[in-house]
């Protein structure tokens, strides 16, 4: 167990956990940030998407001891409001069914179209194809990155 | 374990040491708003006035709406309100949806399964929200002393036009309850249905899209423990001995108890239990047969031939009508199991007190939940809440109550409010999944191409029947014989969205696709006769309404243009389940030498739409699910034990692999049957039949990609 520093959504924390825990688990558990789920603990299936310094990250397979100084974002640190614009896409285009997945999905477009704000279809596809929706809203989160590309600055 | 936030609101967070192996405090906040919990449901509503189980207006002019059923992604937590809000003309920008606790005496079937929430609800929501709608009404009579025949009402407010009065809801709402109730009250006409089949978002959006806790596994209490279960890792395994003094000694871990066939490992924090269980020793022994998917291959092919089936329908006679047929098809059709990978992993959270327990996490059977948490405890139900959180997804799944049971066990064996983890090797690979299943299909055409005998067969794994015997093409043949074998097997099987359904359909209009080719027709042309048959002289009972399959057929067949569109190959496929009636349309294109599934088009019969855009989604959700199963879904196993533990090695469709969904759907006034399902079950012939008209070869086994047929094509 170590005392770890952390900067998330623009707050300290500190943790006491081992250096081995998931940074999915360490915002679930300790810090009772639980907008980040937890879907299959290998990186294959995006649900816990987070930021870490800008870059989206599966936060279920990066051991809290290699996030180091690096500056985290989660769904809950996205905007203040709610109001980023993918946040805001997916409300206007009605893309949750159950919604579990949704957090992932929008930390991993909103950190794509900020590298990409004029992305082509196929680059939505591909990018997108990496987050698992069991409930198959797909076509629907690919018209929200749509909509969202279209009004981001 | 310590955690402190540094920021200027200082306590936000304060976690409590614990020290040593003693209590684990957890959360111990000063602002309880920033602990992720889940509020009790009615006091979200507190101060308002309460008119009946599903509502209460408040003086704010807040109309809450509390929908029983299980939300899993289906959207009932939206529709449910919407059709209580349009007989009470509420302003909908004013109402406020609130997910009931379990409450029998209250609220009468909280299941969800079946496709039946809505069929069920319909009248019971409307008279609810119209009743509420006449004691206001009359309320405004008595206050302005005008006959309530004068009286109109919209937007959450009480109109009399001569006059120009007008008054809130809220305004009315202390008077409105002391009315009291009538016998008898009269509903909308449907046509003039003002938000009823408009689309309305989902009421959750704002939560989900800004992360806030909502799910059973989002749920966290003060003083927590949480408890990860190893489970004998095969089917056919039982527990022998266990061995946790290495387990125990891990950090963060504060005990390991061991009931039926499992150990739980209890501690602070999910990831600690973990990597304690990784250290648990543990013996099994055998106690039934330790089944692979080679032995169902085997046992399947057996039964088929001299199996003792059970007789589900028998019209007419077969055995003479395939003698004297001009000619015979025969297929086979098989499936593999599929686990149902709801995002959510299975998860409960449960406190076993001196006085009750407490129940809370995603199920879709609350009561069976409660009643199993009696039985174990040794309470009366009535002892035991249970609070419904939102599911991340449910498929079928979470009908079972095994995690819940769970959860019971360990709270009581540890003394402490515990909630029990899945991780998703132990969701995938713990049990009731969608069984293998294998039919036999066989026809009899005359000279004419006429089919006048059908013989269908299925070998089902712990599901008594697994055929429909009286879904369609029954009733359209007059010689019919469906029977069925079954076996037993310990791995456990249960419900997974379109029960039988969900594979049957598959197999049985790919099969008349095989049909309508070898009698020379067009295979819609091949169902419209099938159904004129069974409307004009039908074989024994029909239990399906031939004119809505007509219509969705018909629909269908307009809408994708069907037979004339050059370079796209169509399939069809058509089904009636859960009350309702769908017709797709599958299109291939052939790209780079590879045929590639471009669109589904679906006509959808379920009556009147509540939510349009719910219902759009459920419908493209349904096909891709469908699909999606049919083309990668794969579960086998060796020695007991599923080869596929994670989402590494069960292949869920992605982005890149959907077809475009194109969704109409039957406007007919019939009140509302079944959504979802219904659009599941058709969608894997669709496209198959699709494949075939590209590639001339059948996909007569899921999933698609393990097919010889498929592998030379793709």
């Amino acid at each position: 167990m170590a005392l770890l520093k952390l900067q998330i959504n623009n707050r300290s924390y500190e943790a006491d956990v081992d250096g081995d825990t998931p940074l999915l688990w360490v915002l679930r558990d300790n810090l009772g940030l639980v907008g980040t789920k937890y879907g299959c603990g290998i990186a294959q299936c995006g649900a816990c998407t987070v930021h870490v310094d800008g870059e989206p990250v599966r936060s279920c397979a990066l051991p809290i001891s290699a996030v180091g100084k690096a500056k985290v974002t989660t769904i809950e640190g996205l905007s203040e409001k709610g109001d980023h614009p993918v946040q805001k896409a997916w409300e206007e285009v009605d893309v949750a069914q159950c919604g579990y997945c949704q957090a992932g999905q929008i930390m991993t477009a909103a950190a794509f179209l900020k590298k990409n704000p004029k992305p082509t279809d196929a680059q939505i596809v591909e990018t997108m194809s990496g987050n698992l929706c069991r409930c198959g809203t797909y076509h629907r989160i690919k018209e929200a990155v749509k909509s969202a590309a279209s009004k981001t600055k | 374990m310590q955690s402190v936030e540094q920021s200027s609101r200082r306590n936000f967070l304060k976690i409590a040491a614990a020290t040593g192996g003693g209590l684990f405090l957890g959360f111990n906040c000063s602002n309880a708003a920033a602990l992720p919990s889940i509020v009790n449901p009615e006091a979200l509503a507190a101060g308002a006035v309460n008119f009946n189980s599903f509502l209460t207006i408040g003086n704010d002019n807040i109309i809450t709406i509390f929908s029983p059923n299980p939300e899993i992604g289906q959207g009932i937590k939206t529709a449910f309100p919407m059709i209580v809000a349009e007989e009470l003309d509420a302003d909908w920008t004013l109402v406020k949806t609130v997910q009931a606790n379990l409450d029998t005496n209250k609220y009468e079937r909280q299941v969800t399964g079946g496709s039946g929430a809505v069929p069920h609800s319909w009248e019971r929501l409307r008279k609810a929200g119209a009743t509420a709608r006449y004691l206001l009404v009359e309320a405004a009579s008595k206050r302005w002393n005008v006959p309530t025949s004068e009286i109109t009402t919209e937007k959450g407010k009480v109109l009399h036009k001569s006059s120009g009065k007008s008054l809130t809801y809220g305004e009315l709402a202390d008077e409105a309850s002391k009315i009291a109730i009538p016998k008898e009250v009269k509903l909308k006409d449907e046509k003039s249905f003002t938000l009823i089949g408009q689309s309305v978002r989902n009421v959750d959006n704002k939560n989900i899209i800004t992360g806030k806790p909502l799910f059973g596994l989002d749920f966290y209490r003060e003083g927590m423990l949480f408890a990860l279960i190893q489970r004998p890792k095969a089917f056919g395994l039982k527990l022998k001995s266990v061995d946790s003094d290495a387990a125990k000694k891990m950090p963060g871990i504060v005990d390991v108890v061991t009931f039926g066939n499992s150990v739980a490992v209890v501690g602070k924090s999910t990831w600690q239990v973990k990597k304690a269980r990784e250290v648990l020793k543990i013996d099994y022994e055998k106690e039934f047969d330790l089944e692979s998917s080679a032995d169902h291959n085997r046992i399947f092919k057996q039964l088929l031939e001299n199996g003792e089936a059970t007789v589900r329908r028998k019209n007419g006679n077969v055995e003479e009508a395939f003698k004297n047929a001009a000619k015979v098809i025969t297929a086979e059709y098989q499936c593999p199991f599929l686990p149902h990978s709801p995002l959510e992993p299975m998860n409960f959270f449960a406190h076993v007190r001196e006085d009750g327990v407490e129940l809370v996490g995603p199920t879709q059977t609350p009561d069976r939940a409660r009643n199993e948490a009696a039985k174990i405890t040794g309470f009366p139900p009535e002892k035991v809440t249970v609070e419904i959180t939102r599911q991340g997804g449910g498929f079928g799944r979470r009908l079972s109550a095994d995690y819940a049971i769970e959860a019971t066990h360990v709270s009581k064996m540890v003394k402490a409010p515990v909630k029990v983890v899945w991780t998703r090797e132990d969701d995938m690979t713990g049990g009731t999944y969608r069984p293998a299943v294998r039919y036999r299909f066989e026809a009899a055409l005359d000279k004419s191409g006429q089919m006048i005998g059908y013989k269908l067969r299925g070998v089902g794994m712990n599901s008594g029947n697994p055929t429909r015997e009286d879904n369609f093409p029954s009733g359209a043949v007059d010689n019919l014989l469906i029977d069925s074998v079954e076996h037993k097997s310990p791995i456990t099987t249960g419900p997974w969205r379109a029960p039988i359904t969900n594979f049957l359909a598959y197999a049985e209009q790919s099969f008349l696709d095989e049909v309508a080719e070898a009698a020379g027709k067009d295979p819609i042309q091949f169902r419209l006769e099938l159904f004129e048959k069974a409307k004009k002289s039908p074989a024994g009972e029909v239990k399906y309404d031939v004119d809505r399959m007509i219509a969705v057929t018909k629909l269908a067949a307009e809408k994708s243009n069907w037979g004339k569109k050059k370079g796209v190959h169509q399939g069809f496929s058509v089904y009636f389940s859960h009350r309702s009636y769908v017709a797709q349309v599958g299109e291939v294109v052939v790209e780079k030498g590879k045929p590639v599934l471009k669109n589904v088009i679906a006509a959808v019969d379920c009556g009147i739409v509540i939510n349009k855009s719910g219902s759009l989604q459920q419908v493209r959700g349904g096909v891709v699910d469908g699909v999606g199963h049919a083309m990668y879904g794969n579960m086998t196993f060796k020695d007991g034990a599923p080869d596929q533990t994670n989402f590494n090695g069960f292949r869920l469709i992605r982005m890149s692999e959907i077809p475009e969904v194109d969704v109409h759907f039957v406007d007919n006034g019939i009140s509302p049957t079944g959504l979802g399902e219904p659009a599941l079950p058709p969608a894997g012939a669709a496209a198959a039949n699709a494949f075939y008209k590209a590639t001339k070869k059948r996909l007569r086994n899921q999933p698609f990609i393990e097919e010889e047929a498929f592998k030379s094509i793709s």
